[in-house]
């Protein structure tokens, strides 16, 4: 028998829900009555970081409000592998409409139940990216304003999978698309384009915005806790790792999204009627380079002669980032660890 | 209690009388003044409970109550011409997914030209979305077919627009009967809805059907709306048994028993028309209207059997379908050709254009004589009409000038009636 060696943080960090500590401290996703809320069965890609999140997110969500929870869904990947009728992976209330009224419907749902003094009931709102700064935004915009009593969590992986991997204004810049493809002098999509909707969403003033994501699972659960602690219109945004749209690694989907913040790419905050509270500071900083060379939607970047140019653009928006959220700390006078 | 008051207050009351518990609209002229009736007697707490929501949009205005009616709660709204275009996709949606909303639709025109007035291309636009659709003659049938529309929608699980001719009724104030809260309550009960989204036996809405079984469904869909035609007039006779006026219906025949002209049409022209048939008839003809309540689903038997023994049927129609026929027109002619009745569209009152007396009186007179044509317009102006089709032909690129035609037609204007 050979020897192992064992530590606390089994993949090198604190994603997983660990069973080593106090059971008051375990994630939602540790405990063997977890809700799941999407359960196995469904027709997702292996390694879907939207299939994860969804999970994630909802059963933190019934944990958080008792089970009593209504989700309305967005047309896309999530609404498609889960329901093909007569099938669903659904063990909770879960309404699909349209892709672009969403958060309307949500609107409908919760109106519904403040009528009829239903308190107790939550609802959530959600949909994939396109669903969320695109189509779905104008929608997603009016449920903000009214500040109605809805958690819209958008799913990023940042184009439209469902439709075979066409651009959104959520796609990165230099990213390779269907619609975006990775030929001539500005290869992949245009840089200087596309919607910042975390920061669409602050300046709404709603009660509570955040940033998430799939490598992150305690912050991830504490933030949908503290969003169903609250009333009015709230968003969560969490960045999911797409295989099949990014051309990576079905096993990489974790290392892909925890990449994407230690980069600085996607950063982690919480954001309180219109005020950032807080940044979730980068432990292990990485270049940009790191998080593009295992995507082969980047591919084009490293080909030969490689777009140093682009790469350092990219770091420029990773470093503007870090800047913006101050992720090493540096104001706070902490430093990188 | 009979009342002096605006359609468009008029149809605020009878909604509020329904008791709706989920009101989100988004202002178009020429539904406003619903809207705004509607918003006041929830603010003021004649109407309550209810959620009464401003929304971004008509997409929002659909999806709210798509969402509020799929969670149990009795959902209205309402909206006009260019608002029912953009709530389109919901609009299906909505029938699909077997949500029993009831909403208005105050009929306007859909540019471009942006016009504002009444016309019906709008509801023809969403005729075939799956919902049922009922057009009133007049502001008390506006009234009696509100309440009728929420029974009717519940009964069947299905949505109902209740279509009512912009301005010619939304704006006109008339004497109106407003049913009292005791009738409307004994007449129509709490929503007890077939499925709803709930956390104690939560349930999947929504699923994605493919070819296997998509046909199925949507046949499924027709033979639900076709049950409208029965369901329909027990559901008028059951209001007036309850209210105590006849109201409602599938089709409603006006001195057409005898008749050898029959005009058919939708909505407020028909009074204009039950005028010019009793001045005819005092003049010998024999003529008749039959206002054709349920356009949606179509009343083919009832109206059929209304047109039996007609030599011809003359529609009056306030759309047509741009490079074909009219729409009423061509269903109409499927029904009654095979008979040997002859047919005849017309196209009137197109983005708010008045339906003159006389001008009915014109075309009628041509249609018995065998003048007219198979399908005609109403007072078109053949001069400027021809001028700019030479204009057209000299350069054949070349669109009709959207800039010029009102400008021929201000010229012209003396001879339009």
């Amino acid at each position: 028998m050979t020897e192992q060696t064992s530590s606390y943080c089994q993949v090198g960090s604190f994603a997983v829900g660990n069973r080593l500590v106090d059971p008051h401290l375990r994630t939602v996703q540790s405990d063997r009555l977890r809700p799941n809320a999407l359960t196995s069965g469904h027709r997702a890609c292996q390694g879907c970081g939207e299939a994860l999140g969804a999970r994630f997110v909802l059963d933190a969500a019934m944990a958080a409000t008792d089970r009593q929870l209504i989700v309305v869904n967005a047309t896309g990947c999530l609404e498609v592998f889960s329901t093909p009728y007569p099938e669903t992976a659904w063990q909770v209330a879960w309404m699909h409409s349209l892709f672009g009224n969403t958060a309307a419907v949500a609107t409908g749902v919760a109106a519904a139940l403040k009528v009829r003094g239903d308190t107790a009931t939550r609802v959530i709102a959600q949909a994939g990216d396109g669903g969320t700064v695109d189509i779905g935004f104008g929608c997603l915009s009016g449920m903000f304003e009214r500040n109605d009593d809805v958690l819209f969590v958008c799913y990023d992986n940042q184009a439209y999978m469902n439709t075979g991997v066409q651009r959104s204004a959520s796609t990165p810049a230099a990213a390779r698309t269907a619609t975006t493809e990775a030929r001539g002098r500005e290869p992949g999509n245009a840089f200087g384009q596309g919607k910042n909707l975390p920061a669409l969403a602050v300046a709404h003033e709603i009660p509570y915005v955040a940033t998430a994501s799939v490598a992150y699972l305690h912050d991830l659960e504490a933030k949908v806790g503290r969003a169903m602690e609250l009333h009015g219109a709230r968003y969560l945004h969490v960045l999911v790792p797409c295989p099949l749209g990014w051309g990576a690694a079905s096993r990489d989907t974790i290392r892909l999204a925890r990449l994407a913040c230690e980069t600085g790419l996607f950063p982690l905050f919480e954001a309180a009627h219109g005020e950032i509270l807080s940044a979730t500071p980068i432990r292990h900083r990485e270049p940009v380079e790191a998080y593009l060379r295992p995507q082969r939607r980047f591919a084009h970047l490293f080909a030969d002669p490689p777009r140093t140019d682009d790469i350092a653009r990219i770091q420029a928006i990773a470093d503007r980032n870090i800047g913006r959220f101050d992720l090493l700390g540096e104001r706070a006078g902490k430093g990188s660890r | 209690m009979l009342r002096q008051i605006e359609g468009s207050r008029a149809v605020a009351e009878a909604v509020a009388l329904c008791r709706p518990r989920v009101v989100s609209a988004y202002p178009i002229s020429p539904q406003t003044h619903i809207i705004e009736g509607v918003g006041s007697l929830v603010k003021s707490g004649r109407l309550k409970p209810c959620e009464f929501i401003n929304v971004e949009s008509e997409f929002a205005a659909m999806s709210v109550s798509i969402g509020a009616a799929a969670t149990g709660a009795r959902a209205y709204t309402a909206t006009s011409g260019p608002g029912l275009l953009d709530m389109a996709e919901a609009v299906f949606n909505a029938s699909g997914l077997g949500l029993p909303i009831v909403m208005t639709v105050a009929n306007r025109a859909v540019g471009a030209p942006i016009n504002i007035g009444n016309d019906h291309s709008d509801a023809m636009a969403l005729r075939d979305s799956g919902w049922i659709q009922l057009f009133a003659e007049t502001n008390q049938h506006a009234v009696d077919l509100h309440i009728q529309a929420f029974r009717l929608a519940e009964r069947l699980s299905v949505p109902v627009m209740v279509c009512m001719d912009g301005f010619i009724l939304t704006h006109s104030v008339e004497r109106v009967e407003i049913p009292t809260q005791e009738q409307v309550d004994r007449y129509l009960r709490p929503f007890a809805p077939q499925q709803v989204l709930d956390p104690a036996a939560p349930v999947s809405i929504g699923a994605m059907v493919g070819p296997e079984a998509f046909t199925e469904v949507r046949y499924l869909a027709h033979a639900r709306l076709l049950e409208a035609l029965v369901c329909i007039p027990e559901l008028a006779a059951e209001f007036e048994r309850v209210v105590g006026r006849p109201s409602g219906g599938l089709v409603s025949a006006y001195r057409s028993e005898d008749a050898e002209t029959i005009v058919v049409a939708l909505g407020s022209v028909v009074g204009t028309v039950k005028d010019v048939v009793d001045q005819m008839r005092e003049e010998g003809l024999k003529i008749g209207v039959v206002a054709v309540t349920t356009f949606r689903p179509f009343p083919e038997q009832a109206l059929g059997q209304a047109l039996e023994g007609a030599h011809r049927v003359v529609v009056i129609e306030k759309a047509f379908a741009v490079g074909g026929r009219g729409v009423l027109g061509a269903q109409v002619d499927a029904l009654v050709s095979d008979r040997g009745t002859k047919t005849y569209t017309v196209v009137a009152g197109l983005g708010g254009r008045s339906i003159p007396e006389a001008s009915l009186r014109r075309v009628l007179g041509e249609a018995i004589r065998g003048e007219l044509g198979a399908m005609s317009f109403l007072d078109l102006d053949r001069v400027v009409v021809d001028r700019e089709l030479a204009r057209m032909a000299e350069d054949p690129r070349r669109a009709p000038s959207t800039a010029r035609v009102p400008r021929d037609v201000r010229e012209n204007a003396a001879r339009i009636v």
